[in-house]
């Protein structure tokens, strides 16, 4: 899978999490950026996105992660592993 | 998929294309349907949030009008993180066709909440509350602080904890409780013998056993997802990383299975559990097509795995049966093909007497689903239909949405568990009524065939030999009496639900009239069957509270009979009058005229109630062909 093609999973996935039809992402987007984007839904995103691409990240991973693009890059290696 | 996913529920196909339906449905009652419909998806955590933002946005201040089913305000009593869980909660209730609303207490504050009459969970006023405590919380201790105190101690602590919660919620709030069992979350420290330890793991251990005399002496019933964790392993349903970052004990990928075993126990406490199994032939109870591979052909039984896996399909059903659930056939087939197994087959375990209603045709399976509900008196939502047609199970849900259709895993090893996971016949309390009901559904069919011998219905009714025994409320039939309250929808005036406490109270007051009414006839004891409550009215009157009675027993003059006692009873206490009153619930509709049929003439007329009366001084008994005897108390 692409790390193109991750992004337009992702911003499916965070659609759906955060009610936002219409949601664009980029690798710079951070939760900052997004209305919704708290704490509880980072959770689902976490989750979610662990549902849909069939991965576990460490929990060290996660706190190392900052914007969109660290997350898909992360997935990536994860998929491509 | 994960191991917690709803397999049994049809996949969503198009769920974009399910959303953008529900949001353009502008009819309240058409898209509560849709909505009921959607939530029987195989939904996942992040679909379950989104169903549950459409349930909110039209329907989270106030249930859609008439409603079937009694709406339920449930407290979530936590001490770790919960809002995660509250959609599950009500999309597990909205796929039973409940409206269910949340309240859960602010993070680590339940005991002051539930002592403070200002809290907001004591101005929420739950219905129904479920305690949902974390492994950490229900120890009590770090786990590493615990001594060399035998574990059995520890364990005897956690439980008095629980059961002095369980006293506090119920001074507060008088409504069912739900207990969640413990995940067994504590790594061992031994090891295969941890129970000499006197560890966090081996207390919790003892904890989740306890737990089950302790609930049941307590009158609560268990969310036993320490059984779930078992089957699924403890990864599906706990994650150390979100406990630790969220303190979210239950994983979210496992919120819509905790979700729905909860909406399980709402269900089974209103009577809307499956009442009924109705069970396809070939390739479900047996291997092969009995029409083609005749009786030597098809595969059943020992000496293959596959014959096998059919046995147990058929063990299972019969456990079932017994138990109470009643069973039923709809196959396509011709009648004698389809029937000779169930007398011929050696290997058959289920007969033909276990069938309650047996309908080999060629005609659609709604139709003959629509017949059977007919044939045994229960409605057509109370029936589970198992199929290994695709096909069929696809045409019967769109026919006739209301009906339990579990997918089937290809593999017939699997169905049995498939069936136990669906839930649907879910229980939170048994009678000694569940267990003779097949017994009765099978002497039905001989009373039918009996009725069928007998050209008159005067003559059928004098051959049943009827006898009539009633009595006032005792503590011996409280458990059946609240049970028949609490689940009987059709032949049920006012569908007014008492709790035990309520009847107890009934039972006390020398001004009520509370009766318990069991039928005996030629074929077997039919339990009891009809239940009246009547309290003071109006002046020289006495108000008819509650009358319902078990669909069994239809059109056999027991109404009659009844009717003749109350007026007995209502003399002996002086009345010289009975109101009797018609709620329609959507469900009681069968009983519309029941009053009027008795001779009561009509009072009043309200969208929710009509009223009538009946003078007791000119009442002559009604002639029946039943005895009617006082049972010795």
């Amino acid at each position: 899978m692409t790390s193109d093609q991750i992004l337009t999973d992702l911003t499916d996935l965070l659609r759906d999490v955060l009610d936002i039809p219409d949601l664009v992402l980029s690798r710079d987007t951070t939760a900052a950026d997004v209305k919704g984007w708290d704490s509880v839904n980072h959770i689902n995103i976490v989750v979610g996105a662990e549902m849909r691409f069939g991965v576990k990240f460490r929990t060290a991973e996660l706190d190392e992660i900052h914007n969109v693009g660290e997350l898909v890059e992360l997935i990536a290696r994860k998929l491509n592993k | 998929m994960t191991k917690t996913a709803l397999y049994w529920l049809p996949v969503a196909q198009d769920w974009a294309g399910v959303l953008k339906d529900l949001s353009q449905e502008q009819d309240p009652a058409a898209l509560w349907k849709k909505l009921v419909q959607a939530a029987r998806l195989r939904l996942d955590f992040v679909q379950t949030r989104q169903l549950d933002r459409i349930l909110a946005a039209h329907f989270g201040a106030a249930p859609p009008p008439a409603l079937a089913t009694k709406p339920v305000r449930l407290a979530v009593i936590a001490s770790s993180t919960a809002d995660y869980l509250l959609p599950s909660l009500r999309v597990a209730a909205l796929r039973r066709g409940v409206w269910l609303q949340t309240y859960t207490n602010t993070y680590g504050l339940y005991l002051q909440e539930l002592h403070d009459p200002e809290s907001g969970l004591n101005r929420f006023a739950p219905s129904s509350v479920l305690v949902a405590l974390d492994a950490r919380h229900v120890l009590g201790h770090p786990a590493s602080s615990l001594d060399r105190s035998p574990a059995a101690v520890l364990a005897e602590d956690a439980l008095r904890r629980l059961e002095d919660l369980w006293g506090l919620i119920r001074q507060r709030f008088d409504v069912p409780i739900t207990q969640q069992t413990v995940l067994p979350v504590f790594p061992t420290l031994l090891g295969g013998n941890e129970h000499r330890a006197g560890s966090a793991a081996a207390v919790l251990g003892l904890v989740n056993s306890g737990l089950r005399a302790r609930a049941d002496a307590a009158q609560v019933d268990l969310l036993a997802i320490d059984v779930k964790a078992a089957e699924h392993g403890l990864d599906a349903w706990c994650d150390p990383g979100l406990w630790h970052r969220a303190k979210q004990e239950i994983h979210p990928t496992a919120a819509p299975l905790y979700g729905e075993l909860h909406g399980r126990l709402e269900a089974a406490r209103q009577g809307l559990s499956s009442k009924a199994l109705v069970l396809d032939l070939d390739n479900t109870l047996w291997g092969g097509v009995i029409g083609d591979d005749g009786l030597d052909g098809i595969v059943l039984g020992q000496g293959s795995a596959m014959g096998e896996a059919f046995l147990d399909v058929q063990h299972y059903a019969l456990a079932q049966a017994k138990r109470g659930v009643i069973l039923a056939v709809c196959s396509k087939n011709d009648e004698s093909t389809a029937r000779a197994p169930f007398s011929e087959h050696p290997e058959m375990v289920l007969k033909p007497s276990h069938i309650g209603a047996f309908v080999a045709n060629w005609q659609d399976k709604a139709s003959n689903l629509r017949d059977i509900a007919a044939r045994l008196n229960i409605g057509v939502d109370a029936l589970a239909f198992v199929d290994d047609n695709p096909f069929e199970r696809n045409i019967v849900r769109r026919e006739l949405p209301e009906v339990w259709v579990p997918e089937l895993p290809e593999d017939p090893t699997l169905y049995a568990r498939c069936l136990a996971d669906a839930g649907l016949f879910e229980a939170v309390r048994l009678t000694d009524e569940d267990f003779e009901r097949s017994r009765q559904y099978q002497s039905n069919q001989k009373r039918e065939a009996l009725r069928a011998d007998t050209t008159d219905l005067a003559g059928y009714l004098k051959s049943l030999s009827m006898e009539l025994r009633w009595k006032r409320f005792d503590p011996l039939g409280l458990a059946r009496i609240v049970q028949l309250i609490n689940k009987t929808n059709q032949f049920n005036l006012t569908t007014r639900r008492y709790t035990e406490a309520e009847v107890i109270q009934v039972m006390n007051d020398p001004r009520c009239l509370g009766l318990q009414f069991r039928l005996l006839d030629q074929f077997d004891d039919n339990g009891i069957i009809a239940i009246v409550i009547a309290v003071p009215g109006e002046d020289d009157a006495i108000r008819l509270d509650t009358w319902l009675m078990s669909c069994r027993v239809l059109g056999r003059q027991v109404e009659e009979a009844t009717l003749n006692v109350v007026v007995q009873e209502a003399k002996r206490l002086g009345a010289r009058g009975l109101i009797g009153a018609y709620r329609p619930s959507g469900r009681n509709q069968m009983v519309e005229r029941h009053y009027p049929k008795l001779g009561f003439h009509p009072l009043a007329e309200h969208e929710a109630e009509r009223t009538w009366r009946l003078d007791l001084d000119a009442y002559a008994p009604i002639e029946t062909f039943i005895l009617t005897t006082e049972a010795d108390s």
